[in-house]
């Protein structure tokens, strides 16, 4: 097929991307936006297939009817709490295509393969393989399949890096071996392991969006060392969106990127968490009962929920969203304040309590909340913990301090619905948990929000 | 394409990435992640280019997996964002693949 009407084709396909990720901005046109991106992708696929020669249609069918048949069901089937490790998943099987890709291409090419080319492919091979590694280090952390955080020194990791780029310049300098081209592959596949593998679960949000801002480079690498505008457009799409993405997330935390990636948290928190027990602080906490709770909450005029990971965990959103429905039979009003960084991605808590249909105008971001919550009777506190901390704004010497947080010691009284006394992910001690205002409900976040449910019912 | 051309193109893609993104509120960026994440699966293409000219088993068994790792990258992506953005629509149906 002419050329000319191929390249036409991608040209449509990439504004339906640019259109669909505008459309992604409002909750209204959100759904559209992601089926006008899907279109897109439909376009530049076919177009591809009708390039001349493209071949083999026999493996392409075979890869493509592989793919959907693992795509549909695992995306069909995931729990939206375990959403942010299928994205790692996804995202990770990206990278490795694009690794597979330049392996594949730099073999084909042999050692006849003039730079500006071979200098995108090993881009892409370099970044493809950390992408692919780090990700599915992403989900093992994610699934909690490893609880492991080892101590890397940051002379392991930048050695290693120096490694992979030295080898690399020595294959665009003209060493034509495979086996270095392998190499590279695996040490930075190796670099991807080890830079996500010390990082905890708090920070994982931050991870994966650079790993997709990651993807989408290397995809653009691709492209150039195969002269495709569509994958050179796409792939830099993402990877400039993933990377702003990586920078509000970082920033809503407090924390440089370097730092997510450098340790920091893990070290200096177990380390600065002692200054903490000794300020002075009352440490006594006050425990509740579900039947307290009730009460306190139905004769309140105004209450909100905060809700965190551990109601993520304990797959509390339905009941939450059934206790706050019955609040609001009672008159009272009730909102729900979402700190930026709650759970493990950005947003989680929304897609969480939209899935248990709560309205999109009962969730305030963090700082149309942090102005209501003095006026507010009851904080309840599902499953958040560093999010609420207010050491970040009076310990100077908390690994958190400056974080911005949810101010609900603000408010004239706070439940705080935890498993245990155990510290957030960042292992900081909460002097929240030890204000004069704060009661605690012990126990999984789903049977105690039931309990109070069925105490009010009661009432 | 020569080189330079290139280059701008990605510069000026990396801008529109920048703009367009920039204005999503935190509410969406779960989605919008996932939804990213969808495009990039656009590396699909890569694989089916390069499959053809390709010569040689191991050549080929290397770009069947890439085109399968594509394809879960795109149909994954959509689908997984699909889900999500449903649940936003408000109350009047469940999704029917929910929990």
């Amino acid at each position: 097929m002419d050329p000319d009407l191929i390249n036409a084709a991608y040209i449509v396909a990439f504004v339906l991307f640019i259109v669909g990720l505008r459309m992604l901005r409002g909750p209204r046109t959100a759904v559209t936006g992601n089926y006008v991106a899907a279109v897109g992708m439909l376009i530049a696929v076919v177009a591809t297939l009708l390039q001349d020669g493209v071949g083999d249609f026999g493996l392409i069918a075979v890869g493509l009817a592989v793919g959907t048949a693992i795509g549909i069901p695992s995306a069909r089937s995931v729990k939206m709490t375990q959403v942010p490790q299928m994205v790692a998943l996804f995202n990770g099987v990206g990278g490795g295509a694009v690794a597979l890709i330049s392996y594949a291409e730099f073999r084909e090419a042999g050692g006849d393969i003039e730079l500006e080319r071979l200098i995108p492919i090993l881009f892409a091979a370099i970044i493809g393989s950390i992408s692919f590694w780090g990700s599915n280090v992403a989900f093992l952390k994610l699934q909690e399949l490893t609880k492991a955080r080892p101590r890397i020194p940051v002379a392991v990791n930048g050695g290693l890096a120096a490694v992979v780029l030295g080898l690399a310049v020595a294959v665009a300098a003209g060493a034509e071996s495979e086996w270095l081209f392998l190499a590279i592959l695996i040490l930075a596949g190796l670099l991807g392991v080890l830079a996500v593998f010390p990082i905890g679960g708090a920070d994982m949000p931050v991870v994966i969006s650079t790993l997709n801002a990651f993807t989408g480079l290397s995809a653009a690498a691709a492209g150039m060392a195969l002269d495709n505008i569509a994958l050179i457009v796409a792939g830099m799409l993402v990877g400039a969106s993933g990377s702003i993405l990586t920078k509000q997330m970082a920033e809503a935390m407090n924390r440089s990127i370097g730092n997510v990636f450098f340790g920091g948290f893990g070290t200096g928190g177990s380390a600065s968490a002692g200054p903490a027990s000794d300020d002075g602080v009352d440490r006594t906490v006050r425990s509740t009962s579900a039947a307290d709770v009730a009460i306190q909450l139905s004769y309140a005029e105004r209450v909100v929920i905060v809700p965190g990971y551990g109601m993520a965990v304990a797959q509390a959103q339905r009941t939450v969203a059934d206790l706050a429905a019955d609040l609001e039979k009672r008159g009272v009003q009730v909102t729900y304040a979402i700190h930026p960084v709650a759970g493990r991605m950005p947003g989680h808590m929304n897609v969480l309590l939209a899935e248990a249909d709560v309205p999109y105008e009962q969730l305030k971001e963090m700082e149309e909340a942090n102005g209501e919550f003095a006026r507010t009777d009851v904080s309840l506190v599902i499953g958040a913990n560093d999010v609420t901390n207010p050491a970040a704004r009076t310990v100077a010497d908390s690994p958190i301090y400056g974080m911005p947080i949810l101010d609900v010691d603000k408010s004239r009284s706070v439940i705080v619905l935890k498993r245990s006394m155990s510290s957030g992910f960042a292992g900081i001690d909460n002097p929240l948990f030890y204000g004069e205002n704060t009661a605690l409900l012990f126990g999984d976040a789903k049977a105690s929000v039931a309990d109070v449910l069925s105490e009010m019912q009661n009432l | 394409m020569d080189l330079v051309t290139e280059i701008a193109i990605l510069a000026l893609a990396a801008f529109v990435g920048f703009e367009v993104i920039s204005k999503v509120p935190n509410t969406l960026h779960t989605p919008l992640m996932s939804g990213t994440n969808a495009i990039h699966g656009i590396v699909l293409l890569g694989g089916l280019l390069v499959i053809g000219p390709a010569d040689g088993f191991v050549n080929d068994l290397l770009l069947v997996i890439a085109i399968a790792f594509g394809t879960i990258n795109v149909i994954g992506g959509f689908l997984v964002t699909d889900r999500m953005l449903a649940m936003f629509k408000g109350k009047k149906k469940a999704p029917p693949g929910g929990p």
